[in-house]
């Protein structure tokens, strides 16, 4: 096959890749011949993945040798029922080195008959849930498991494993009732449970928030999520792929364009499809402008938690103005309907080009002007600062993605690391600090934004003209693809089996979120319950991009 | 201190006069589509193309007709029925006050004759729900319109909504669209609240939470159901996880299309609600 990554266009680059792949693959085969089949065909590369077929579902020293030697993260674990077609189902787990653009998959098979895999978990945290999905969707055991109970499924639900072959998507299950979940006791004198959702008190998502409290202090939280579980992953195998482009958009609400650009790339990159270079560049702009109207809105959020009310009045200002601009680039206030395969469905005039040129150059100014604002409350930095600390140690265990990970020392930005659109013509810095207490998680969204004006600015000049959408054309069935974008909160990976007649077998879905929540429950320990709410701000984390 | 007052003057007054005035809406802004039936030539790429399934083409009485439904409260506004229309028979508009008390009042439908090839031959017959006498007169009941109609406390539930609609909601309270100059606020409790403000759909883990939502908001009460999700279920219907539109698990007053609807169409759908529309609008 041979074929090269996208985004490394310079055919040197594209060879050096293939190259390094083939070593790691050698190396792997000749460490671990019970594992990597000998006999097994060279490693298909294609875009931005490399897959290696192994013969059983222990990865375990597979794992461990590749984060002891390359220093590679577990971006992600999930699982297909393959079960009709080849009589076992797979897990996948996507590995990425530091410094290499492409994606290492592994494929474990696990036998129809034998459904257990050896968990990764108690030497990985960052797997804790993903596994456990794994677990509650596919009905396959995580044997090992520091803690094996479901995750996903309330503990209400029958014994059904949604995402099996099997389990028709529209069957109806009876109401809830009797014990979601127990939680683990708090017991002592002076210390007392608050349990908090799924219905808050502000405009937010549904989840269920247990503190335990001796006096003030947060002893430890529990949560509870997929209140929001709509069966997402399953409805993608249950529509046409153009129609699917538009689930996408509603995994996240605020996210709409992120998810819906990672699920085109990985269509494009099932179907080599070449996205034009006006597509990517408007794509690019897009993707900015999602991420620039999101942390001015998270700003605006953390000064309201902290009493600063006149700061979000103006955040909130600017991100209507903000909004006002997709509106008049996309005809959605959120950039939904604007992306498809192969590019973008409608062009831009100049006179759009104008107005973002016009409405970012306004923007930008008035941003400087509430960082000042921000940045002269004494009493709101007083409250910001040494307030929910992720320590970076724990940041890198646990896995933490995206603004969260960069203010606790993970330097890590799909932009930069795997690059797509057209992130590669514009040159920005990925701001990381390694405080991890609110204020610095505030400070990386300031950084970012004004990054975004720069690469707003630097594409909105550059907006080559031509085609903004490749012609359409019919999805080849049994190709596997994986994309991944930097939504604003934090990296965002789509992975598809493709189907016959332009739909999918399956698609995997992972939010940053997933990973993060993680984040929240060691940030708030120590810290007063009055202080959650910014705390769990500063996080901003999707509901509904992680239960699906 | 100085420096939060000198911004705030320099600022000035951002808040836009909706409903007293028309919103601000991008010419790109993508409304309602409006469907001229008897002009259109072929429904089955629209439906072909409709995400939702909002445009659904379907057998009419005789086999050898066809019935082509329109339903507003599934549509998700992206547009595509119009771009595969190019009779111009379907057409976006900038239109989104849309808010009804009667969901039957989100759908149309139309049955027509055949050609041999699919193609529509001629329009039968055009269906649309007549106005109830509550909508004719933009009227509500007297209790509702008495008891709230003037200050009103708005208890917003996520039942498992994508966040969209939260997004435009919580813009509802920005400067710009500044939601408290009609006396209406958001309250933290629905023990507080007139008003449940629901958007969905409506998960199998949230139906409980939803009821009990409901069983603790002191009557009389009003029930809103927000975006495409909402009403009807949106994209995602109804499945092993989802129960659809709110009104399968609470009943529902008014119901506002969108995806998400705008902050101007959410406060047109809310004074609707509580029978300000007239005052205000006509």
């Amino acid at each position: 096959m041979g074929r090269t990554p996208s985004s490394a266009r310079d055919p040197l680059v594209a060879l050096l890749l293939g190259k390094l792949n083939m070593d790691l693959f050698e190396e792997l085969r000749d460490k671990f011949p019970l594992l990597v089949s000998a006999a097994q065909a060279p490693p298909q590369v294609s875009h931005n993945q490399v897959s290696i077929a192994l013969r059983g579902p222990d990865v375990r020293p597979l794992a461990e040798h590749l984060q002891s030697a390359y220093q590679s993260r577990l971006v992600a674990v999930f699982a297909e029922d393959r079960v009709a077609a080849e009589s076992v189902f797979y897990n996948y787990y996507v590995f990425e080195q530091p410094a290499e653009p492409c994606y290492l998959i592994l494929q474990a098979p696990i036998a129809a008959d034998q459904p257990r895999f050896p968990s990764l978990a108690a030497g990985l945290p960052a797997v804790n849930w993903q596994e456990r999905e794994i677990q509650d969707w596919f009905g396959l055991e995580a044997t090992g498991h520091p803690n094996p109970r479901r995750v996903a499924l309330h503990d209400n639900w029958p014994d059904v494993h949604p995402l099996r072959k099997s389990f028709p998507l529209r069957q109806v299950l009876p109401p809830f009732e009797g014990e979601r979940h127990v939680y683990r006791p708090t017991l002592g004198e002076g210390v007392f449970q608050i349990p908090v959702g799924p219905v808050h008190a502000g405009i937010i998502e549904p989840g269920h928030f247990n503190f335990a409290v001796a006096g003030e202090p947060i002893l430890y939280l529990q949560l509870r999520m997929f209140y929001t579980h709509k069966g997402t992953e399953k409805l993608f195998e249950d529509m046409p792929i153009h129609r699917a482009v538009f689930l996408a958009e509603s995994i996240s609400g605020d996210s709409a364009f992120s998810h819906g650009t990672a699920f085109c790339q990985a269509i494009e990159n099932a179907s080599d499809t070449e996205v034009p270079q006006r597509a990517r560049v408007m794509r690019t702009i897009l993707l900015e402008l999602e991420r620039v109207c999101n942390h001015i809105g998270d700003i605006g959020a953390i000064s309201t938690d902290v009493g600063f009310m006149v700061a979000n009045a103006h955040a909130s200002r600017l991100r209507e103005m903000v909004v006002r601009l997709n509106e008049g680039l996309t005809g959605s206030r959120w950039l939904r309907g604007m992306v498809c395969v192969g590019g973008v469905r409608r062009t831009w005039s100049s006179a759009q080009r104008d107005l973002l040129r016009d409405t970012v150059n306004q923007v930008e100014r008035e941003f400087d002007s509430l960082v000042a604002l921000v940045q002269s409350s004494d009493s709101t930095r007083d409250r910001l600062e040494q307030t929910g600390i992720l320590l970076p140690e724990t940041a890198k265990v646990l896995g933490i993605v995206g603004v969260a990970g960069r203010a606790s020392g993970v330097d890590l930005d799909v932009r930069r690391d795997h690059p797509y659109a057209a992130y590669e013509r514009y040159p920005f810095q990925v701001p990381v600090y390694r405080a991890g207490d609110v204020l610095h998680r505030m400070l990386v969204r300031v950084d970012e934004v004004k990054q975004s004006f720069a690469i707003l600015r630097a594409a909105a000049d550059d907006l080559p003209e031509g085609p903004h959408c490749a012609p359409l054309q019919p999805v080849p069935p049994g190709r596997c693809a994986l994309s991944a974008v930097e939504g604003w909160r934090g990296e965002i990976l789509h992975w598809v089996r493709t189907a016959d007649n332009n739909r999918l077998e399956r698609c995997k879905i992972k939010d940053p979120s997933v990973n993060n929540w993680a984040a929240i429950v060691e940030a708030v320990q120590g810290n007063i319950v009055a202080d959650f709410p910014v705390i769990n701000k500063s996080f901003n984390l999707s509901y509904s991009g992680t239960d699906r | 201190m100085f420096k939060i007052l000198q911004k705030a003057l320099a600022t000035g007054i951002a808040t836009v006069a909706y409903p007293d005035v028309p919103a601000v809406v991008s010419p790109h802004f993508r409304g309602r589509p409006e469907f001229d039936f008897a002009s259109w030539r072929d429904a089955r790429p629209a439906a072909e193309v409709c995400p939702t399934g909002a445009i659904l083409v379907g057998q009419a009485l005789s086999p050898a007709n066809r019935r082509v439904t329109v339903d507003y409260g599934l549509c998700v506004f992206c547009g595509q029925c119009a771009d595969v229309s190019p009779d111009g028979a379907v057409r976006v508009t900038t239109e989104f006050e849309l808010a009804t008390h009667n969901r039957a009042r989100l759908i149309r439908a139309a049955d027509y004759s055949l050609n041999a090839d699919g193609t529509h031959q001629r329009l039968i017959a055009e269906y649309e729900a007549e106005a109830t006498a509550e909508e004719a007169g933009g009227k509500v009941s007297e209790a509702i319109r008495n008891t709230l109609g003037r200050s009103l406390a708005i208890r917003q539930v996520d039942a498992g909504s994508c966040n969209g609609c939260e997004m435009e909601i919580v813009a509802l309270n920005n400067p710009i669209h500044d939601i408290e100059r009609f006396g209406i606020q958001f309250v933290a409790s629905p023990r507080h609240a007139d008003m449940l403000l629901v958007t969905g759909p409506v998960t199998r883990n949230m139906e409980l939470a939803l009821q009990k939502t409901y069983a603790a908001t002191p009557d009389p009460k009003v029930i809103v159901a927000v975006g495409a999700c909402g009403i009807s279920g949106g994209i995602f219907g109804t499945n092993y996880a989802s129960r659809g539109g709110v009104d399968a698990t609470i009943p529902v007053d008014v119901y506002i299309p969108g995806c998400p609807p705008r902050p101007e169409a959410l406060l047109y759908g809310i004074l609707l609600a509580v029978g300000r529309l007239a005052e205000k609008v006509r």
